[in-house]
């Protein structure tokens, strides 16, 4: 009896199953592209605009700086007007440090809020989890992080560095100091894998060794057994790709193992001024770091910037990179909306080669073609109190080649 | 056998089991048709006419999580074996379903875009190739999952491993399994996971009208699956999981082995998760270590505590209910929800011990003084006459 009545409900499932697919079919896939996208609300006095960063989980420490320095381009724009004599309304959503989340309010603020642009987006995962979305759904994201490069959506801004406005120039700059060998030290997940695979080309091509490449879960505070590792290569620097806590084991590691800046140089991509704050100065001092910015870079966009982020959150609040980046990303937003007269997606991006903008790192210009910008490229030490200052810069701004197509040696990387 | 059937669903009831009975086993079976009516109903009719396409892609996911739930229902609930591990399952059977759809959109011949940008690899390896066919990927989204939970729990319970070391050890294979796919980032997508998914077996998943489809997929698939369990809970098998959970000794020394009784309980959760991972693939485009690890398997876990472990329909609510929490907590307060969502849990916890289907027993002593039993024990009374 029991038997016959569960095929029987089994059996009824599996009608609504069938009926529902066969009522239901949609495009194919062979169909020419039918999604028309999502067209953001602006027909109001004011227009919305997402911020998706997380809020919670293990990156809220670095992406909530990236929001509030989003909310301060944000006020300021709205001080001076607006966007189009619109004003422009954030909404927030928290990314909760989990990739999947982050698809999830991407598709939110664009079907649900309809946002003209959205910000934010920290870690390679979250940026690659909210692409589809972004494509799908034809609307912008604006990604502040520098990255591994190798991508270039047509609906993503890329307002930090790729790889050749970042850990290029800083291999240069350790070629120059007369660097001959190197040790890859990285968190593991997509950014460190991709980045040493580039500096394994670049070495290679640049008569360096690379002596080691070890990997840490992110998150991990155990590296007794790398910096030995590291100690005994005796390589002339270190290349260091770890991201978030980890820095502050391995950096206290380090310095026990008695390896000094002078004795053997760290070169970090992910350190910036907050990070230094959090994981001791006296373990960074000297210490190098490749970036485009640092709260010490001179001019008065800067200055400009650095006083008006402390006004309004803090006078011990530092400044970074990524910080910047997220700044200037709404900056330039604006900028194309004024170009092209409409906040129409598809019109903002036909407008966005060649703005140019007076940023806190310098002028920044925008590569229609990449859609990725221009940028000066800096390395800087780790000063006693826990500001980064310039030792180097690459002069000009670097045009953005996030497949490295105009370098030889990274032929085979793409 | 079945007066051994005790569990905390029912201690919360003062009622002892066996007593005048108020529904006959035709009333019980009409009750079962008319609350699956009503589900079917809700999920098919009301839900896509009332939620927005978004909205309702959401639902669809917080049904793929519901499916891993009543899995858990069945292995912990009426097992009592602590499935700290599920998302191992659920990322198995989602890995499956989504190197099949990276292969079919890449098209015959070619690799996934992923391999090429991480892998520099010239061909695809060869453990991604029988994927390229779906009457291979398709059963391997729910068989492979079952194999794995076969063998893992092959060993574990003739060791008569149980409670927390049985935990344990299911945690640190979500563990181990996320190192894994991280590592071997050439061939796996690493933290990313597989993302990007165009195509649903040749069908536009940009499309809205395939979503929904998809959408319907799910829904009927998990009611079929809740009908499954409600069988199998309801069968002799189910009297003897659930004897096993509260005397396995006992069970023992009458003749049956607890060790297969557990087994096919944890082997069956495993499937309806790897279903649920493959199904959630389509549903929301993407699968990566994030969705598997340590974390989202306590998460599927808390789920069904919250919603009430041992009973049919608990898992199942409370999976939707704390999902669809999370969302709209986390829309409103996006600064806070986390606290919000960890008060609810300790709410939830401290004073409905039985989860949110203990409500409904609760709200019936209070309007009948007491006198009529709570669902659960009704359900088992009806066997306690058939039998």
């Amino acid at each position: 009896m029991t038997l016959f009545r569960g095929r029987r409900i089994l059996a009824g499932a599996m009608t609504l199953v069938a009926a529902a697919a066969l009522a239901a079919c949609g495009s194919k896939t062979t169909d020419a592209n039918t999604s028309a996208g999502v067209t953001a609300d602006v027909s109001g006095d004011t227009v919305k605009v997402g911020l998706l960063n997380s809020l919670s989980g293990t990156m809220a420490i670095s992406e909530v700086t990236v929001r509030d320095s989003i909310m301060l381009a944000i006020e300021e724009i709205n001080a001076a007007g607006g966007v189009l004599g619109k004003k422009v309304q954030p909404v927030g959503e928290d990314g909760a440090s989990d990739w999947p989340t982050f698809a999830e309010k991407a598709e939110k603020l664009i079907r649900e809020d309809r946002v003209a642009a959205v910000f934010g987006c920290w870690t390679s995962a979250s940026r690659k989890a909210v692409k589809p979305v972004f494509e799908k759904n034809k609307a912008l994201l604006f990604y502040p992080v520098q990255y591994e490069g190798l991508e270039q959506s047509p609906y993503i801004f890329y307002t930090g560095a790729t790889t050749n406005q970042q850990i290029v120039p800083g291999l240069d700059y350790l070629k120059a100091q007369g660097a001959k060998s190197l040790y890859l030290v990285g968190s593991d997940y997509v950014f460190p894998r991709t980045a040493n695979k580039i500096i394994k080309a670049y070495a290679e091509a640049n008569g360096m060794t690379v002596l080691g490449e070890d990997y840490a879960p992110l998150g991990s505070t155990e590296f007794g057994t790398i910096t030995n590792k590291v100690k005994s290569a005796g390589a002339d620097a270190v290349f260091n790709t770890l991201n978030g806590d980890s820095n502050v084991a391995f950096f206290k590691e380090y310095k026990s193992a008695g390896l000094t800046a002078t004795s053997m140089p760290v070169v970090s991509v992910s350190i910036a001024e907050e990070e230094v704050k959090s994981i001791g100065t006296q373990y960074l001092e000297g210490q190098l770091t490749a970036w485009n910015y640092y709260q010490t870079t001179p001019g008065a966009a800067n200055e400009k910037f650095v006083a008006a982020y402390k006004a309004k959150y803090g006078a011990d609040k530092p400044t970074s990179d990524p910080m910047e980046a997220a700044y200037v990303s709404v900056y330039l937003w604006k900028a194309m909306v004024e170009k092209a007269g409409a906040f129409d997606v598809e019109k903002v991006r036909e407008a966005s080669d060649g703005i140019t903008f007076e940023a806190p790192e310098g002028l920044v210009t925008v590569d229609g073609a990449t859609q990725h910008i221009a940028k000066t490229a800096r390395v800087g030490k780790v000063g006693a109190d826990g500001l980064i200052t310039e030792v180097w810069n690459s002069g000009d701004p670097i045009t953005p080649d996030p497949y490295l197509k105009s370098y030889p040696w990274a032929g085979g990387l793409s | 056998m079945t007066t051994v059937a005790r569990d905390p669903a029912t201690d919360v009831d003062p009622t002892p089991p066996v007593e005048k009975p108020a529904a006959g086993p035709s009333r019980h079976r009409f009750r079962a048709a008319a609350g699956f009516a009503l589900g079917a109903a809700l999920l098919f009719a009301v839900a896509p006419l009332v939620l927005s396409d978004f909205r309702l892609s959401l639902l669809a996911k917080y049904l793929c999580v519901a499916m891993v739930a009543v899995g858990i229902g069945l292995a912990w609930g009426r097992g009592g074996m602590l499935a700290l591990g599920q998302g191992v399952f659920f990322g198995l059977g989602g890995y499956a379903m989504a190197m099949h759809l990276k292969l079919a959109d890449a098209g015959p011949g070619n690799m996934p875009d992923f391999m090429m940008l991480y892998g520099q690899l010239d061909e695809l390896p060869l453990w991604w190739r029988p994927f390229a066919s779906p009457w291979f990927a398709l059963p391997a989204t729910v068989l492979l999952p079952m194999a794995v939970a076969f063998v893992l729990g092959s060993l574990v319970f003739r060791r008569r491993v149980r409670g927390a070391y049985f935990a344990i050890l299911s945690q640190a294979l979500a563990a181990a399994m996320v190192i894994l796919l991280i590592g071997q980032q050439g061939t796996t997508g690493g933290t990313n996971g597989l993302t990007d998914i165009q195509g649903f077996f040749g069908y536009d998943l940009d499309d809205p009208v395939n979503q929904r489809m998809v959408y319907f997929i799910i829904a009927g698939i998990l009611l079929a699956l809740l009908a499954l369990t409600r069988h199998l809970m309801q069968s002799r098998y189910g009297e003897l999981l659930v004897a096993v959970r509260d005397g396995e000794e006992r069970v023992r020394f009458l003749g049956y082995d607890p060790a297969t009784v557990k087994l096919v309980a944890y082997v069956v959760a495993a499937g309806m998760a790897g279903l649920a991972g493959a199904l959630f693939v389509p549903a929301v485009g993407i699968i990566s270590p994030a969705l598997i690890g340590i974390v989202p398997s306590i998460e599927f876990v808390i789920g069904v505590a919250v919603g009430g472990r041992a009973t049919l329909l608990g898992p199942v609510l409370g999976a939707v209910a704390v999902a669809w929490a999370r969302t709209a907590l986390s829309e409103r307060f996006p600064g806070t929800w986390t606290y919000l969502q960890g008060l609810l849990f300790v709410v939830v916890v401290a004073f409905l011990p039985g989860g949110l289907a203990s409500l409904v027993g609760l709200a019936r002593r209070r309007t009948d003084g007491g006198r009529r039993p709570g669902p659960l024990v009704r359900l088992r009374r009806s066997r306690v006459e058939a039998g």
